[in-house]
């Protein structure tokens, strides 16, 4: 297998985002990364960290579920364009999975000397996975030991560390040429020896190596007297079970990449090494595999960076390396709850890990659907994720009432009241355009938006005086405390609450409302003429309504109006009508104002009873 | 709460709805509809739960619920009930109604008619012509009630057979049938208003509302068994209990989440137990069936405390004893109503969910469908 590895390709930051199986990427991690931060802080020691190991290992298995469905896709993908397309996006998201598993090896689960190559050989189980199919193969044929690539399985079962499974096969190759049997056992034997520390031993570190030292020098005595020598197979088995870098080397197409070199060689050469010492083996590794044929990888420089425990340059090669924030966003995250990140601070005042979640929420807001994950991710971040989120909302288009109501929410809930009220803006305006006035009144109650309810109830008044009736009766009848809002919504209210009165002929009482309305200056001037028109036929009732006195304020608001009136010059016919109405108005006001003052005065004059 | 299958699945879910099932089956349901909103394309897509034939060595179903086909739809679906049990329908925020027909033999929907202009703020005609989100449907085979945000259209086969227009000044939130021909409709001021279709005029009949706070009501669901009996829930998330026949107020008042409450279910066999969903991503059961005399106390179940908020407002009186329903009973110490929450976790909001005995499916904004299949294990 060449190792070929496309990690830099060069795609579109917004295809990722807009990918159909990515999209449950992110919103699987996003259900994950709010568990994380909901951890309890107090947590501490044991239960902290496996708590931690567990996100990591809910996230991998959220990258793999997607690598699975993509390649899915892949191979069922109609056109070679897009297969192709899908398996590239398959292979960043096993490069993804690999970086990310080792990061979990080495800083989260921080496993100590003896643990920690068996962390590893793990991890490259899992990766190099062509054994699998390789050995269903060959098992799968009629005589195993037979088959072409037998050698070449049991080789890599040693690769890897499987013993078990190698002596199983080497059992095979004895049953079926007895000849070789007798070194086929001998060898088997070798392998079952060979002492590993598992899980559950207690033994201790020291004693392990001691075992392990012997063990290695039984190996030598085979070595030294040619014990497999009839069989090429089984001592290039054992060199390499010496970990001898040549016979290593030679199976650089079985190990398919220096880091599976790498742990082959601590396995087989030391077994207890100790975390700090990595890096010295990884490097050596990685030029010994290379051997100057080809230059290393990106994500080969990455894994180095991992080896040489320096988390600050693997996330800056992953962030120049990968397409999208979401990868470093959230290895970061896991990594600063690890108390792993020194916060040193970036120039622009945040550090790496609020600046790299800052980058993805961003990224998701542009996503027409995936802004409400985003909204979360800035909550978390302390010091410029309150500021981002208003900048951010404000920009959501809202198509739908459905949609305002959930980022008005989003607003209310973190007490954002200057974006509350630039949406209950926008969705009156909307609701004016439409010509819904009852709902644009409701917006701008919501937002408590004085001015625009204002507007508002000017238009509402307007329409009045040009159709005589108003629309939207069930809202303005039941304002209730709302309508203390700003003073025009008041006086609509008031106004209707005089036409209540008058309907159920309470006629003192609507007077009286009448002229408060006037007297008080809360009725628009433009509309006194309509509250005096209004107060015609409570004029002219049989019973006097209005007292003297109230009768003299009618009349000074009546003069008010008439005296501040401009002389009009040269106007056409229809100015001329209007003027001809206005004035008639006007008389027949002065008539009914004065017959009331006269009768008010003699009624107030009398006696009672009289 | 056992066994609850989630599923992400690349959109944002705002309706699922059970498909009904032939009276004359024994069986469960078996599949469901969703909508999609807020995506640039979005889709109305049946699902199957499981394979029946399989069953795992516990004697369970298996499997999560898998897709069975899909079809794109222009703009958010606003509201998905089924038709019969080919034909769903559909309410889109662009004002479009449409009736969709599943094929089950190849597994693919096709439109089977269509207005586009179901729904608009001024006539086409106008210049300034905008379309009107169509808010809520419902069906009653062969007629079709749809609401649009400030008027109600009825139409048959065909075509549009009576218009209200102008219905509210403020906007419908919702519907649903109380009896036949009368429909329910709840809207963004805390009102619900009935309006008879036998009736020749357009005003809506009664009103009823809550009058402190105008809080906006967003779902409506009518009792299966008692026609005078709603449930509503508002924007403050207080569940409502009504009784339409008399009063203006609601009868009880129970509190919930602070967030919005999306949707209502009374279970259809069930009807003491409701279930209801809400921004905050809670899904909860509410059980009114247990009758313990004992004293009114705060009731702890999983973690999650429920308060009992229960005031008598109408008069209770004169209604006919032996036919009240557990709901409208107001006594705290005799009833005591038992709340389950149903999601593991909480993250987005839970838009809609929908109940057909024994099962729950609900979708989240977090692009997720979960399906419980043992309601009451």
């Amino acid at each position: 297998m060449v190792p070929s590895c496309p990690f830099i390709y060069i795609i579109r930051k917004d295809v990722d985002v807009y990918s159909q199986i990515l999209r449950k990427l992110f919103n699987e991690s996003h259900g994950i990364f709010l568990g994380l931060q909901r951890i309890d802080e107090e947590l501490t020691g044991k239960s902290r960290k496996s708590q931690l190991v567990r996100v990591s290992k809910n996230y991998r298995s959220v990258i793999r579920a997607c690598m699975e469905e993509m390649h899915q896709v892949a191979i069922a993908a109609k056109d070679p364009a897009s297969g192709r397309q899908f398996s590239s996006q398959v292979s960043i998201l096993s490069a993804m999975e690999l970086i990310w598993n080792l990061c979990e090896i080495l800083f989260i689960e921080v496993a100590p000397a003896g643990h920690l190559l068996l962390h590893l050989l793990d991890w490259v189980r899992l990766h190099v996975c062509e054994v699998d199919s390789l050995s269903a193969d060959v098992l799968g044929s009629e005589n195993p030991s037979n088959h072409g690539s037998f050698w070449n399985l049991v080789t890599i079962l040693v690769l890897q560390g499987r013993l078990d499974e190698a002596r199983q096969m080497l059992s095979k190759e004895a049953d079926a040429s007895p000849a070789s049997a007798g070194i086929c056992r001998i060898m088997g034997d070798l392998m079952r020896t060979m002492p590993i520390l598992s899980p559950g031993n207690t033994q201790t570190l020291t004693e392990l190596e001691l075992k392990w030292q012997h063990w290695h020098e039984e190996c030598e005595r085979y070595l030294q007297d040619s014990t497999f020598a009839t069989n090429p197979h089984l001592e290039s088995l054992l060199k390499i079970m010496l970990g001898d870098e040549a016979a290593l080397l030679e199976q650089k197409e079985l190990l398919s990449n220096w880091y599976h070199f790498l742990v082959t060689r601590l396995l087989y050469s030391n077994p207890t090494v100790k975390p700090i010492d990595l890096h010295y083996y990884a490097q050596s590794s990685l030029d010994l595999f290379l051997g100057g044929e080809s230059s290393p990888e990106p994500l080969d420089n990455i894994l180095l960076a991992a080896f040489e425990f320096d988390i600050h340059q693997v996330i800056k090669e992953c962030s120049i390396a990968l397409s999208n924030w979401w990868f470093v966003a959230h290895l970061t995250d896991l990594l600063d709850h690890c108390k792993l990140l020194q916060s040193h601070n970036l120039y622009f005042g945040s550090n790496m890990r609020e600046f790299l979640l800052l980058e993805y929420a961003s990224g998701l807001f542009a996503h027409p659907s995936l802004w409400q994950l985003g909204v979360d991710y800035f909550d978390y971040c302390p010091k410029l994720g309150r500021v981002s989120l208003e900048l951010h909302i404000e920009r959501i288009p809202l198509n739908t009432e459905q949609k305002a109501l959930k980022v008005l929410r989003i607003c209310e809930q973190r007490q954002m009241t200057e974006q509350v009220r630039s949406i209950c803006k926008i969705l009156a305006m909307k609701a004016v355009r439409n010509n819904r006035l009852g709902s644009a009144l409701s917006w701008s109650i919501r937002a408590k938006d004085a001015a625009f309810a204002t507007l508002v109830s000017d238009r509402f008044l307007r329409d009045y005086c040009e159709r005589g009736c108003f629309s939207d009766l069930d809202l303005i009848d039941n304002l209730g405390p709302a309508m203390m809002l700003s003073d025009r919504l008041t006086f609509l209210g008031k106004y209707r609450e005089f036409h209540h009165m008058y309907g159920e002929k309470r006629f003192a009482d609507a007077a009286s409302l009448l002229l408060s309305l006037m007297t008080s200056r809360i009725a628009p001037r433009s509309f006194w003429m309509t509250l005096l028109t209004d107060a015609l036929p409570l004029l002219e009732q049989k019973q006097v309504i209005f007292s003297a006195e109230q009768t003299y304020e009618l009349m000074q608001c009546l003069e008010d109006l008439t005296s501040r009136r401009p002389v009009r010059g040269e106007s056409d016919i229809q100015q001329l009508q209007d003027e001809d109405i206005e004035t008639t108005k006007v008389e027949m006001l002065r008539l009914a104002l004065a017959r009331n003052l006269a009768r008010a005065i003699i009624r107030e004059g009398s006696l009672e009873g009289s | 709460m056992e066994e609850i299958y989630a599923k992400f699945v690349s959109q944002k879910i705002r309706k699922t709805r059970w498909r009904p099932l032939p009276p004359e089956r024994l069986q469960t349901a078996e599949t469901f509809a969703t909508g999609s909103w807020d995506n640039e394309e979005n889709y109305v897509s049946p699902w199957s739960i499981g394979d029946f034939g399989n069953l795992d060595s516990d004697g369970g179903f298996e499997g999560d619920h898998q897709l069975l086909c899909d079809i794109r739809h222009h703009g958010d679906v606003m509201d998905l009930p089924s038709f019969d049990r080919e034909r769903i329908v559909t309410a889109s925020s662009t004002g479009c109604v449409t009736v969709f027909l599943h094929h089950p033999n190849n597994q693919t929907l096709s439109v089977n008619q269509q207005w586009t202009t179901a729904h608009y703020h001024a006539g086409p005609g106008s210049p300034s012509y905008s379309s009107a989100p169509c808010v809520g449907v419902v069906c009653n085979n062969p007629e079709i009630v749809t609401v649009g945000e400030h008027d109600h259209k009825e139409a048959d086969h065909k075509e549009a057979t009576r218009t209200i227009d102008n219905a509210d000044s403020n906007t419908f939130h919702a519907v649903t049938f109380l009896q036949t021909p009368e429909i329910l409709t709840v809207n963004s001021t805390g009102q619900l208003k009935t309006l008879d279709f036998r009736q020749q005029g357009n005003e809506l009949s009664h009103i009823l509302s809550l009058t402190s706070d105008r809080v906006p009501l967003h779902c409506v669901d009518r009792h299966p068994n008692q026609q005078h009996v709603v449930a509503t829930g508002g924007q403050d998330g207080i569940l409502s209990i009504w009784d339409v026949r008399q009063g203006t107020m609601p009868v009880s008042l129970l509190k919930a989440r602070e967030a919005e409450m999306w949707e209502v279910h009374f279970h259809p066999s069930n009807p003491d137990h409701l279930f209801t969903c809400s921004e905050d991503g809670s899904l909860w059961h509410w059980d009114a069936s247990t009758d313990v005399p004992e004293k009114l106390s705060l009731f702890h179940q999983g973690g999650r405390s429920s308060t009992f908020l229960s005031q008598s407002i109408s008069n209770q009186a004169n209604v006919h004893q032996s036919v009240i329903s557990s709901w409208l009973s107001t006594d705290p110490a005799k009833h005591r109503i038992e709340t389950t929450s149903l999601l593991p976790s909480r993250s987005l909001s839970v838009n809609s969910l929908d109940v057909l005995d024994p099962c729950l499916v609900c979708g989240t904004d977090a692009e997720a469908i979960y399906v419980t299949r043992y309601l009451f294990s």
